[in-house]
């Protein structure tokens, strides 16, 4: 109580919170187009809207580092691969009618109900908690690197080993039959 | 900044990935949506990483981990999707009702378990 009576309050944002409400804003409606619109090709599109508001949120709570990988692997890889799958599956390229099953309704009912729980226990939770910003950058390559690379440097070398696992298992699953060279990926 | 704000932003775009893993047909469709839920667990680490300033940086070594995760789920999962629409001819996750309990005279469960877990989130 006493820490909410010093900080600034809801009515008073700061340029910070002003920016990530609203970068904030366009991450969650252009999450809510790609998981709504009829074209399977926005989708993967306007999936870049989302990772891109993301990394500008990271950027914000002064992560960079972050920000930069999630800039590199989300949207320039893992994007480029959905789109490289909606093509090999040839989906439809216009509005196709069929993208959302039957269980729609139900799957509205239990997104809102654990959107209104999560954020009632969330707001309720971190009403009078405040980030404090100020200070070197919390999340720079230095301060990257070197944590990862003197505290968690075992579970970045198993991470590798489970990458290439991840490799080999994709190359062997996309090959046509054995004996054959050539695969999609 | 209000904690509150990532925390929230993270919560509403984990329930708009999950409102797409359970509404959506194509599996594609369904793995972007899984990328979505993915992505707001990562918001949260890293929110909650900045305020506590941990002297480990435990939460952003774990988006980092996290996202090399996701790229590695991403591949495999694409690969897997390949394959049933090779042998299918379809990627639709509602389809793929080989190993439903419902279904009395189940044929032999031939290529169906690399799609039962797709199935099973589709349909749950």
């Amino acid at each position: 109580m006493i820490l909410a009576a010093q900080s600034p309050g809801f009515l008073s944002p700061s340029g910070v919170e002003i920016a990530f409400l609203l970068v904030g804003l366009v991450t969650l409606g252009a999450a809510v187009v790609t998981v709504t619109t009829r074209q399977l090709v926005h989708a993967a599109l306007w999936l870049v809207v989302t990772l891109g508001g993301l990394a500008v949120a990271y950027l914000l709570l002064t992560a960079e580092f972050i920000a930069w990988v999630q800039v590199l692997i989300y949207v320039g890889s893992v994007v480029v691969l959905l789109l490289f799958g909606l093509m090999l599956t040839k989906a439809p390229i216009g509005r196709s009618p069929d993208a959302d099953s039957g269980n729609r309704p139900v799957a509205l009912v239990v997104a809102l109900a654990a959107a209104a729980a999560l954020v009632w226990v969330v707001v309720d939770a971190f009403r009078t908690t405040w980030i404090d910003l100020d200070g070197p950058a919390q999340g720079s390559t230095k301060a990257s690197g070197e944590i990862l690379f003197r505290y968690w440097v075992l579970p970045f070398e198993a991470l590798s080993v489970l990458l290439l696992a991840a490799l080999v298992g994709a190359i062997v699953l996309s090959r046509k039959n054995t004996g054959e060279k050539e695969g999609p990926r | 900044m209000h904690l509150a704000y990532p925390a929230v932003l993270a919560a509403l775009l984990f329930c708009v990935g999950l409102y797409g893993v359970l509404a959506r047909r194509n599996a594609i469709l369904v793995l972007m949506s899984v990328e979505l839920m993915l992505n707001a667990v990562n918001l949260n680490l890293v929110a909650f990483d900045v305020w506590l300033r941990d002297t480990l940086h435990a939460g952003q070594a774990f988006t980092l981990f996290i996202i090399a995760i996701a790229a590695a789920e991403i591949g495999i999962g694409l690969a897997i999707v390949l394959m049933v629409y090779r042998n299918r001819g379809s990627s639709d996750v509602d389809r793929l009702r080989d190993t439903a309990e419902t279904d009395e005279s189940a044929p032999a469960p031939g290529e169906a378990p690399a799609a039962a877990g797709e199935k099973a989130e589709a349909t749950a």
